[in-house]
């Protein structure tokens, strides 16, 4: 006997709810500091919202704890659909970029859920950072289910659903403060070890001294350089690292001079080199590498930044870096 | 000195144009405005190269080189050999 049942048997229908409990923020404190990542997912699928009817509206959204949290606790009050499609642990933007946010899972999920029976309507309604990975019209021909982009972000989504039309600002990304500040923890607590590394390392190199400019040049980049990116001149996330590097750098250059008066003057300034050279590249590169935090560098910017600026940070900081050490056994 | 986001691979053609309004709607930049029953682009070098644009309309009159602009992912592909930077932040 084939049992049928699992395939007759109408889909689960998950229940959730608009408010977050204390176990949901941990949740989020641990993503956001990266522990566990891409461990912050759901089971895709449909999940009723309050207590939808037919006519109740079906809202798309990743299976990122995030991403899911976000907007069911912006539709507290609110009875709806959400169809969670499987982005695997990855939030709705940068899923769409990867494609699995994307045309061919959602009319998977449409179908899986039989949402068609679900509901009395044919509308979805998508964020709106979703479309680089959805073509509305696809959707239309393979699901007969009409693709709406809602607001970027969930918290305007009860304003949105007044005239069901976004305002100008709804459709802007920005990148505040506090969206930067958010994005540090994670690098700190990936670099934190790497950093101790080479620290020790340098200890026995060139002391205490050389172990706190490592330390400086990666706070610079992971933590100062996020936090004052627009205040930063130039355009290239590497010049403004490279600007930024270099003035963490100055108090290290004076220090020879302070702490070894003794010393024969081009010992001195190179030891002072040593710094102005390594630690900039050091800040610079760790800039480069927040191009894929921020929200607004094109592919290709990124890509001429990189032929221009990486090979400039590799002869500066290993020039530094032999500096350091032909002056290590000159001494 | 040089300001590597200045151009990017966004060409926009507004005769197939059928003003349905979606490139307005999805892009994140504002790069498109709506003029009568055209779309027009308005703010070019804000481009990030998403591709939502392009995917989104139905006459094909985008094109753009869409991809990640994120540095490591570009690195990781480099260094293990892909072709394709793609990024696997959470």
């Amino acid at each position: 006997m084939i049992d049928i049942s699992s395939i007759t048997a109408a889909p689960k229908i998950f229940p959730t709810q608009g408010r977050l409990t204390s176990q949901n923020r941990w949740d989020h404190f641990l993503a956001r500091v990266g522990v566990k990542r891409g461990e912050h997912r759901l089971e895709p699928g449909l999940y009723a919202l309050g207590n939808p009817n037919p006519d109740s509206p079906v809202f798309v959204t990743a299976n990122y704890t995030l991403s899911f949290d976000a907007l069911r606790s912006s539709l507290d009050g609110f009875d709806a659909y959400i169809l969670v499609l499987d982005t695997q642990g990855i939030n709705v933007w940068c899923a769409a970029g990867k494609g699995t946010f994307g045309t061919q899972e959602i009319v998977r999920r449409v179908i899986a859920s039989r949402l068609g029976e679900v509901v009395s309507h044919r509308k979805l309604i998508l964020p709106q950072l979703g479309a680089p990975g959805v073509a509305a019209h696809e959707v239309k021909k393979l699901t007969g289910f009409w693709v709406e982009y809602g607001p970027v972000r969930a918290v305007d989504l009860p304003e949105y659903l007044k005239t069901h039309t976004a305002t100008r600002e709804m459709r802007r990304v920005e990148f505040h403060l506090r969206n930067r500040a958010l994005l540090v923890p994670v690098d700190v607590v990936q670099t934190f070890l790497p950093t101790l590394l080479a620290a020790l390392v340098l200890f026995f190199l060139g002391g205490w001294v050389s172990s706190l400019a490592a330390v400086t040049a990666v706070f610079s980049g992971i933590v100062l350089f996020p936090i004052l990116l627009p205040w930063l001149p130039t355009h290239n996330f590497s010049t403004k690292g490279f600007f930024l590097g270099a003035l963490a750098a100055l108090p290290f250059a004076v220090s020879p001079f302070l702490r070894h008066p003794g010393w024969v003057w081009w010992h001195q300034v190179g030891q002072a080199l040593e710094f102005l050279l390594a630690m900039p590249a050091v800040t610079a590169f760790l800039a480069l590498n927040f191009t894929g935090s921020s929200t607004f560098t094109s592919r290709s910017g990124v890509k001429r930044e990189m032929f221009a600026f990486i090979p400039g940070m590799a002869w500066t900081f290993g020039t530094g870096i032999l500096l350091a050490i032909v002056l290590v056994f000159i001494r | 000195m040089l300001n590597a986001y200045e151009v990017n691979t966004l060409v926009y053609d507004p005769n197939p144009c059928n003003g349905c309004g979606l490139c307005v709607a999805v892009c994140p930049h504002a790069v498109f405005e709506m003029d009568g029953r055209k779309a027009v682009l308005v703010r070019s070098s804000a481009c990030m190269e998403c591709g939502a644009c392009q995917k989104n309309c139905i006459m094909n009159a985008i094109a753009v080189e869409s991809g990640v602009g994120c540095a490591s992912a570009m690195i990781r592909a480099a260094l293990t050999g892909k072709k394709e930077a793609t990024c696997d932040c959470g």
